[in-house]
């Protein structure tokens, strides 16, 4: 039931971009996505493709899984294809009726426009598969350090997300439980009209919520028995420190986004 | 109503990175009005055979019958299985919702579509028999004690009138007056109503003194059942699975490798007092005595 529903959908494994620092796969990703909408031709979808394909090759997360992520896009996609297929103007192809028309443009739009929303989406997609929650955000919070001079609060920010992220599964396992146990007392979930469900959530929603802040106070009183008092002299215990594989990362993202580039230019040229 | 199971299985998030086989080709059969211990290890795979009892989890493979009726057949009606199967989870007072007890227990058997008076009748009856007195019915059920705010829980269970109570692990998290309540409770409603009960534990003590017969699960299968003796009489493997009989086996058999003619077999304290008071009335004691 709701167990199969994954967030934060890390895929263990042992691989190169697994143990890649954090901060350099949410680079190397924002790198990615920004590439994808320099280039309009052609040749600088296959670099794309051939970086992408290595990196999936390279993490070992099989490809059924980033996949997955396209289901929840699925509408979107279907929408951006279908206008940009019929409603741009120029050489015509195939007339339909009236004003609606596939035409070259169009044709050329809709395919480039739908590779780029996959590409986004698989591209994304590795990173949160191989990266842990907890190591997001410390990436994060690390990359985000230079903004403490201004006073925003990174550490402050960075332990709330993690503290969310990790309440996630316990709160759907505990959601879970009890509606499983509402159930087991004849309650009826998926029938009646939208008022009539949205009453039905009672007894789950008053158990969920006191069991959330229960859990929100342990918590906290347990962060207080062992003195936590903020980032204020807090160190890691494993402090992200660059390797020599991150090093040849950053080397690599430079390369790709020269090639694409380069690969732009040299086609507009012809 | 007997309950049989034929080569039940069951895998936890199937297609994902994190399959766990749960349940792997379980057979059993539990008769009516049986006291069923259900014994295992944290992850054996209790509590996901129980929750496929009254239908909240579907078998990959196999078939479930309640009173010779396959549940998994096509139009077969789950929600009155849930009000003939009766499923008490662990913690179960965490989900009380209701402004006071009594309409909190009315809850399950209003869901079964009964008249407010009906369930207000079946809710009183309920309440009765897990012991909780008339002056905390109007009372928040937050404001109650631990114990009290299982029974009422328990009370919105048999408050469905099931033929069958499951109950995982009843006594956990309580003092040891709360647990001696509980569990006398149930046997109570075993003895007048004629329940069918099959209680989950992994406390050998307290299933002991009540089940008929013991079922022990370890990894996903059935590793043992028969009578309290019979299984307690193989406390080697037990401990192997990371459980252990009652502490009075262990005496027994201690008493025994001393030279005295004690019954090893002995389940329940008040057995293995009889026995050694047998064994010291004869007056055949081992040497040096």
């Amino acid at each position: 039931m709701i167990r199969d529903i994954t967030i934060g959908q890390y895929y263990p494994a042992d691989s190169v971009i697994h143990k890649l620092d954090p901060r350099v796969k949410l680079v190397g990703t924002m790198v990615f996505l920004v590439s994808l909408f320099l280039f309009q031709s052609f040749s600088g979808y296959i670099a794309a493709t051939v970086f992408l394909g290595c990196v999936i090759k390279l993490s070992k997360v099989p490809l059924k899984f980033m996949l997955k992520g396209l289901k929840a896009v699925f509408i979107l996609l279907l929408f951006s294809v279908v206008f940009n297929l019929f409603l741009t103007d120029g050489e015509t192809l195939l007339p339909i009726f009236g004003k609606l028309r596939i035409t070259k443009e169009g044709l050329r739009l809709a395919v480039f426009m739908a590779i780029r929303l996959v590409y986004l989406i698989i591209g994304t997609s590795i990173m949160t598969l191989t990266t842990t929650p907890n190591d997001l955000t410390d990436g994060l919070e690390k990359g985000l350090r230079p903004l403490k001079k201004i006073r925003v609060p990174v550490h402050e920010i960075a332990m709330m997300m993690s503290i969310a992220l990790r309440f996630i599964p316990i709160l759907l396992e505990e959601t879970d439980k009890i509606m499983k146990a509402q159930m087991a007392r004849g309650a009826d979930f998926e029938s009646g009209n939208f008022i009539q469900r949205a009453r039905n959530m009672i007894p789950i929603l008053v158990p969920l919520f006191i069991s959330a802040f229960r859990r929100a106070n342990d918590l906290a009183m347990a962060m207080e028995a062992r003195c936590y008092h903020g980032g204020e002299g807090r160190t890691k215990m494993k402090p992200l420190i660059y390797k020599t594989r991150d090093k040849i990362a950053y080397g690599t993202f430079v390369i790709y986004l020269l090639t694409v580039i380069g690969v732009n230019m040299v086609s507009r040229v012809l | 109503m007997s309950i049989k199971i034929e080569n039940l299985n069951y895998i936890y998030g199937k297609g994902t990175a994190y399959e766990i086989k749960a349940l792997s080709d379980i057979n059993l059969t539990i008769e009516d009005g049986e006291f069923i211990g259900l014994i295992g290890h944290t992850g054996s795979g209790k509590s996901t055979l129980i929750q496929h009892l009254n239908g909240l989890v579907k078998a990959d493979s196999g078939a479930i019958y309640v009173n010779g009726e396959n549940i998994y057949q096509d139009g077969y009606s789950m929600k009155k299985l849930r009000g003939k199967v009766g499923l008490v989870f662990q913690y179960p007072e965490h989900q009380l919702f209701e402004v006071d007890v009594f309409s909190d227990v009315c809850f399950g058997p209003k869901n079964q579509g009964l008249s407010t008076e009906e369930a207000a009748k079946k809710a009183r009856l309920a309440l009765q028999s897990v012991g909780l007195s008339e002056k905390y019915y109007k009372q928040s059920p937050f404001e109650l004690s631990g114990g009290q705010k299982r029974r009422a829980a328990i009370a919105g269970v048999l408050a469905m009138e099931p033929d069958v109570l499951i109950l995982d692990e009843p006594m956990a998290g309580l003092d040891p007056k709360g647990r001696d309540e509980i569990l006398d409770k149930i046997a109570r409603l075993h003895r007048e109503r004629h329940l069918t009960i099959i209680l989950v534990s992994h406390s050998m003590e307290d299933v002991a003194k009540y089940a008929d017969r013991l079922i022990v699960m370890n990894r996903g299968s059935v590793q043992f059942q028969g009578t309290p003796r019979e299984v307690f009489s193989h406390y080697k493997e037990l401990e192997k699975i990371g459980l252990s009989a009652p502490q009075i086996t262990y005496l027994m058999h201690e008493l025994k490798k001393k030279g005295f003619s004690v019954d090893v077999d002995a389940a329940t304290v008040s057995e293995a007092k009889e026995s050694i008071l047998k064994c010291l009335r004869t007056g055949k004691r081992p040497e040096g005595v």
